[in-house]
């Protein structure tokens, strides 16, 4: 489509050119050879002079500049590289503290635990000790009581009737006899209380 | 065909009986130098790691020429790389300069691009026979062609050697002047069809103006990478 337009353009434009060249008289100015020279002169000189300014001056200037931004460009890839070694090395001994220092605190409170553990169950068992103790002092007195109280109330009641049997009959009767009845019938009681 | 004429600026200046007077072609080849130059040293300048527009601009052709001349040529032809860059500069901003209404374009001349290819089909020629000696000759006679043939490729190609500079010079002036002519005609029409008519010639000129833009630097592109590969020729004998 493109070509098509553009082969239309050239033979339109061809077409106008022959009526443009009528029109103008001397034809086309390419072909005049009046200042050819002078083109040509012109052309060395200017041609020349940019050719050598930009071989001596110019490029090496721009070629230097791109050859420092390339050899800058790589120096600092390296040393980004080596930055981020680094780092990667110090990032690993930061984890590897962080795992000790866990591991450390772990041990410390499982030590602490035991410690406190030991603490109480040491303190426990004396606790108990002392319990146990004192129970069984406190059923010694007791025991001790009972026993107490019953000769007590035998010996109350050996004595009272004694005073009884004294006055009544009024006379003194054996007072082990007495004892040995009361003791009987305390036995007695004790038997009907445990049945 | 007035944006054609050559007059002289300023007196007449004569070297023996030969006339060499500052012209307007003169005056633009000028132009187009100086503006590389300025351009390029402003680009060159600077020494930033992180470049501006101008020094990203020289650096950018800088690295597109070498490319080119890598690509088409090798790496025997970085010698021949700040030619080839002069080269494709001056004709690039002499295309481009006569984009410009009422400028001058250097490049509508057949003379200047004959000068232009002249002179690469000499070096190019030299420089094959300073490489190669009288091998360079091997260049006419291709590998693998039957010896009944021989005669008539080896006329042809010695032909075909010798039209490079007509062909090299006659592509980009007639490229250019077509292009300037064809302008021309359009914006002729847009007068003459009146503000009735005169729309469409108009629009017209107007995507011509790009499509010549495009055609400036293509052609400028193409006369460069026909001396890379001209170049190449001689360098690296192939054949």
């Amino acid at each position: 489509m493109l070509k098509k337009i553009v082969i239309l353009l050239f033979v339109t434009c061809f077409a106008c050119l022959n009526t443009v060249f009528a029109a103008e008289s001397g034809g086309m100015p390419q072909l005049n050879p009046e200042f050819w020279i002078s083109q040509i002169f012109w052309l060395i000189i200017t041609f020349g002079i940019l050719f050598i300014v930009l071989t001596k001056v110019i490029l090496p200037k721009i070629s230097d500049n791109l050859e420092t931004r390339k050899s800058q460009i790589l120096e600092n890839i390296e040393t980004a590289d080596k930055q981020k070694e680094e780092s990667q090395k110090k990032i690993d001994e930061y984890e590897k503290i962080i795992l000790d220092s866990k591991l450390k605190a772990k041990s410390y409170f499982n030590e602490a635990r035991e410690k406190i553990l030991d603490d109480i169950n040491k303190k426990r068992a004396a606790l108990e000790k002392d319990l146990d103790e004192e129970i069984s002092e406190v059923e010694k007195e007791l025991s001790d009581l009972k026993q107490k109280s019953g000769e007590k109330i035998n010996k109350i009641a050996a004595e009272t009737s004694a005073e009884l049997i004294k006055e009544l009959i009024g006379e003194e009767v054996n007072s082990s006899s007495i004892a040995a009845i009361v003791e009987d019938q305390s036995k007695i009681n004790r038997e009907r209380k445990d049945v | 065909m007035y944006q054609f004429n050559v007059y002289r600026i300023g007196p007449e200046i004569k070297l023996g009986s030969v006339d060499i007077s500052f012209t307007n072609a003169s005056l633009f080849m000028v132009i187009s130098s100086l503006a590389i130059l300025i351009i390029f040293n402003l680009g060159a300048k600077k020494k930033t790691l992180i470049p501006d527009k101008l020094q990203l601009l020289s650096e950018l052709s800088y690295s597109f020429v070498a490319k080119m001349i890598s690509d088409t040529a090798g790496s025997k032809a970085k010698p021949y790389f700040s030619f080839i860059f002069s080269l494709f500069m001056f004709v690039l901003f002499c295309n481009m300069f006569g984009m410009i209404p009422y400028a001058f374009t250097v490049t509508s001349h057949i003379i200047v691009t004959f000068v232009l290819a002249a002179f690469i089909f000499i070096g190019v020629t030299i420089i094959g026979f300073m490489k190669h000696g009288l091998g360079y000759l091997k260049l006419f006679v291709p590998s693998g062609v039957p010896m009944v043939l021989l005669p008539l490729i080896v006329v042809i190609e010695i032909i075909s050697y010798l039209s490079r500079p007509i062909s090299l010079s006659v592509r980009l002036f007639a490229n250019m002047m077509a292009g300037h002519t064809m302008m021309k005609v359009f914006g002729g029409f847009v007068i003459s069809l009146g503000i009735v008519g005169g729309w469409l010639p108009l629009s017209f000129s107007v995507a011509l103006t790009g499509l010549e833009i495009l055609v400036a630097f293509l052609q400028a592109y193409v006369f460069a990478i026909l001396t890379c590969i001209y170049l190449n020729d001689a360098l690296n004998l192939h054949h």
